[in-house]
C-alpha cells in the first residue's frame, strides 16, 4: 500500500476510527520510548508524601510507597504493550500455522486439528490461564507463553474457517494442478488472501490478551515484582482506593484508553470495508 | 407436510439434540484430560513441594505413596476422574477440607451473584440491542455502538474502581466489600449486592446487546421482514413476532456466554468484593497451588460452560421449524 493509500484511507475513517488510531500510535510510542522520557527512575522513593495529588513535579502523584506514578507508568507499558504483542505475535503464528496445515493439507491432520482445538476452545480462558499458572507459575516467558496458548484455539478456529473457504476455490485448484507444493499453496495462495479478516481478529485478541495480562496481574498472578506492568501497579496501589487515589486511577485509565482505542480502531477499519 | 404425524415431526430435531448431548460428554471426558495432564502430571512432585527442601527421601517416598503419586499415570487420572464423577473430588491440600464441602459452601454465593447479575443485565442487553437494531445507522445506534464497544474493553477493576470511588466513598451510599448479610431484610440485600452486579452487569450488557443487535440485524435484511413491513405490520410486532422467534438461535447462544462468564468469570470482581464465591476460590487454590481444589473448581467451570452451550443448542434446535419437517 503506498502512503498515499495509506493516508486516504486514514482519512476515511470515521472520528471512532481516528480517535482509535490515535489511542494506538500514542501507546506504541510510550511502549518504545517510555523508559526514556520518565521523570525519575521507576523504583525511586523520590517523593516524601505517599498518595500525593498531582503536581508539577509528579504529573500523576505518587504511589503507596512515594513512588512517581508517571514514572512507574510509563515503564509499566511497555511490559503492558510488549508482553501483549508478543504473545498474539506468538498466538497468531501458531493458530494461523495449524489452519493453513488443516486447510491444504490431508484429511486427517484437518479432524486432528479441529477435535484438539475444540477441545481446547472449551474450557474458558481465564480458567485455562489459571490453571497454566498453578502448574508452571509466571516467570515472565511462561506467561508470555501461557497467554500466548491460552488464545491460540480462538486464532485457529477464525483462521481455519478462512483458510479452508479460500482452499476450495478454483484458483487454488489450478496451483494444486499444477503442481505447486502444500507450502506453496499455503503461504503464496492462501495466506495472502485472509490477511485483512485476520488483522481484526488479531486486533481483538490483542485487547483480550492485554485484559487477561492486566487481571492476572492485578490478582498477584501475573508479573512479578521487581517488574510491574499496568495490571501489578492496580493491585499495588489498592489501598488509596479509599481516597480515590490517582495511583490507583491512572493506571486503570492507562489499560483501558489501550483496549478501547484497539477496538474503536478495528471497528471502523472493518466497517468500512463492509459497506 | 400435514400428514406427518406430531411425533415424527420431532424425530430429526430430537436425533440432532441426542447427538449433541453426547458430544458435549465426550467434550467433557476430553477437556478433564487435558485439566489432569495440565494440573497433575506435568508440574514437578507435589509431594517434594509439600515437605520443601529439607524432608528425607523416606519422608517424600511415603507422603508419595499415601497421595498416590507411585502409581501409574492412568491409574491416578482415572482414580482422580471417578471422584469427579462420584462428587468426592479429594481432599484440599490446604484446608485439610473435602473439596466438596469446601465447594458446596461457595456454590450458593456464585449463584445467587450470578442470578441477580442476569436479571439485572439481561432485560437492559435485550434493551440496549433491540434499539439500536431498529435505529441503524441512525445516531442512537452509532452512539450505542460507540459505548458498548467501549464497555466490552474495559477492564473489570477500572469499572469497579470508578463504582466504589463514586458510591462508597463520594456518594457515601453502598459499602466497598460484599458482606453477605445473615437474614437480611431486602434493602440490606440489594445493597449489598448493589456493587458487584452493577460491575458485572456493565461487560454482560454490552457483549450481550451487541450480540443481540447482531442476531436482529441479520434477520432485518431478510425478504420475509420486507414483506412483513409492505404489508403495514407495526414495527413493535414485527421485531416481537417475527424478528425475535427467527433471531433465537444466535441470542440464546449469547446468553449461554454470558452466563458461563458470570459463573466462572466473576474473578476479579469477586476479588475486589471480597466476595465468598467459587471464582475467588479457584484464585486462591492458584495462589496456594491446591491442586484437587483447583481441578475440581475447573472441571465445575468447564462443565457448566458445555452445559449452558449444550442448552443454548438444544433450544436452537427446538426453535427452528425448518428441522421440524421429518
Amino acid at each position: 500500500m503506498s502512503s498515499t493509500r495509506l493516508f486516504r484511507a486514514v482519512a476515511r475513517l470515521p472520528l471512532s476510527g481516528k480517535i482509535g488510531l490515535v489511542l494506538v500510535i500514542f501507546w506504541i510510542v510510550i511502549a518504545a520510548i517510555g523508559p526514556f522520557i520518565a521523570p525519575y527512575p521507576p523504583g525511586s522513593f523520590s517523593n516524601q508524601e505517599v498518595f500525593s495529588e498531582s503536581s508539577s513535579e509528579f504529573w500523576l502523584g505518587s504511589d503507596y510507597l512515594g513512588r512517581d506514578v508517571l514514572s512507574r507508568l510509563l515503564s509499566g507499558a511497555r511490559f503492558t504493550v510488549g508482553l501483549s504483542a508478543v504473545a498474539v505475535a506468538i498466538a497468531a503464528s501458531i493458530g494461523t500455522g495449524f489452519a493453513l496445515m488443516a486447510a491444504v493439507g490431508p484429511h486427517w491432520v484437518d479432524e486432528l486439528l479441529s477435535r484438539a482445538m475444540d477441545t481446547l476452545i472449551s474450557i474458558p480462558s481465564k480458567i485455562f490461564a489459571l490453571v497454566l499458572v498453578a502448574a508452571f507459575g509466571s516467570s515472565l516467558i511462561l506467561l508470555t507463553v501461557i497467554i500466548a496458548i491460552t488464545y491460540v484455539p480462538g486464532n485457529f478456529r477464525i483462521a481455519r474457517s478462512l483458510a479452508v473457504g479460500l482452499a476450495r476455490l478454483d484458483y487454488v485448484e489450478v496451483a494444486r494442478a499444477r503442481g505447486e507444493g502444500r507450502l506453496h499453496l499455503a503461504l503464496v495462495e492462501v495466506l495472502p488472501n485472509m490477511i485483512r479478516p485476520l488483522c481484526a481478529d488479531i486486533g481483538l485478541r490483542f485487547v483480550f490478551i492485554v485484559l487477561l495480562l492486566s487481571g492476572l496481574s492485578f490478582l498477584g498472578l501475573g508479573l512479578q515484582p521487581p517488574d510491574a506492568d499496568l495490571g501489578s501497579l492496580v493491585r499495588e496501589n489498592t489501598s488509596g482506593l479509599a481516597e480515590g487515589a490517582l495511583a490507583i486511577i491512572a493506571p486503570a485509565v492507562a489499560i483501558a484508553s489501550l483496549t478501547v482505542g484497539v477496538n474503536l480502531l478495528i471497528d471502523a477499519a472493518t466497517q468500512g470495508k463492509a459497506r | 407436510m400435514s400428514a406427518a404425524s406430531p411425533a415424527s415431526r420431532w424425530r430429526g430435531p430430537l436425533q440432532l439434540v441426542a447427538k449433541r448431548i453426547g458430544l458435549a460428554f465426550v467434550t467433557l471426558g476430553l477437556v478433564s484430560a487435558v485439566i489432569f495432564t495440565i494440573s497433575g502430571l506435568l508440574p514437578g512432585d507435589a509431594a517434594q513441594e509439600l515437605l520443601g527442601q529439607g524432608a528425607t527421601p523416606e519422608q517424600i517416598a511415603a507422603l508419595r505413596s499415601e497421595m498416590g503419586l507411585d502409581r501409574p499415570a492412568l491409574v491416578r487420572y482415572f482414580g482422580w476422574l471417578r471422584g469427579i464423577v462420584i462428587g468426592d473430588p479429594g481432599k484440599s491440600l490446604v484446608a485439610n477440607m473435602p473439596v466438596a464441602d469446601i465447594i458446596s459452601e461457595r456454590l450458593p454465593n456464585t449463584l445467587v451473584l450470578a442470578g441477580l447479575t442476569t436479571l439485572f443485565a439481561v432485560p437492559i442487553a435485550f434493551l440496549v440491542g433491540i434499539w439500536s437494531a431498529v435505529t441503524r445507522g441512525h445516531a442512537a445506534d452509532r452512539a450505542l455502538n460507540i459505548m458498548t464497544l467501549a464497555m466490552v474493553a474495559l477492564p473489570e477493576f477500572l469499572v469497579a474502581t470508578i463504582a466504589v470511588l463514586v458510591f462508597s466513598v463520594k456518594l457515601l451510599w453502598l459499602p466497598s466489600i460484599t458482606i453477605v448479610p445473615q437474614d437480611p431484610t431486602l434493602v440490606e440485600f440489594l445493597r449489598a449486592y448493589a456493587m458487584p452486579v452493577m460491575v458485572l452487569g456493565v461487560g454482560v450488557i454490552a457483549q450481550l446487546g451487541r450480540m443481540i443487535r447482531a442476531a436482529i440485524i441479520a434477520e432485518l435484511d431478510r425478504p420475509y421482514v420486507e414483506m412483513a413491513v409492505l404489508k403495514g405490520v407495526s414495527q413493535p410486532r414485527l421485531i416481537f413476532r417475527h424478528v425475535l422467534p427467527n433471531a433465537v438461535g444466535p441470542i440464546v447462544n449469547a446468553m449461554a456466554l454470558s452466563l458461563s462468564y458470570l459463573f466462572g468469570g466473576a474473578i476479579i470482581v469477586e476479588t475486589i468484593f471480597s466476595y465468598p464465591g467459587l471464582a475467588s476460590l479457584m484464585v486462591n487454590a492458584v495462589t496456594s497451588r491446591d491442586m484437587p481444589l483447583l481441578q475440581a473448581c475447573a472441571m465445575l467451570f468447564c462443565a457448566t460452560y458445555l452445559f449452558l452451550v449444550l442448552i443454548a443448542d438444544t433450544v436452537a434446535i427446538l426453535a427452528n421449524p425448518r428441522l421440524r419437517q421429518g
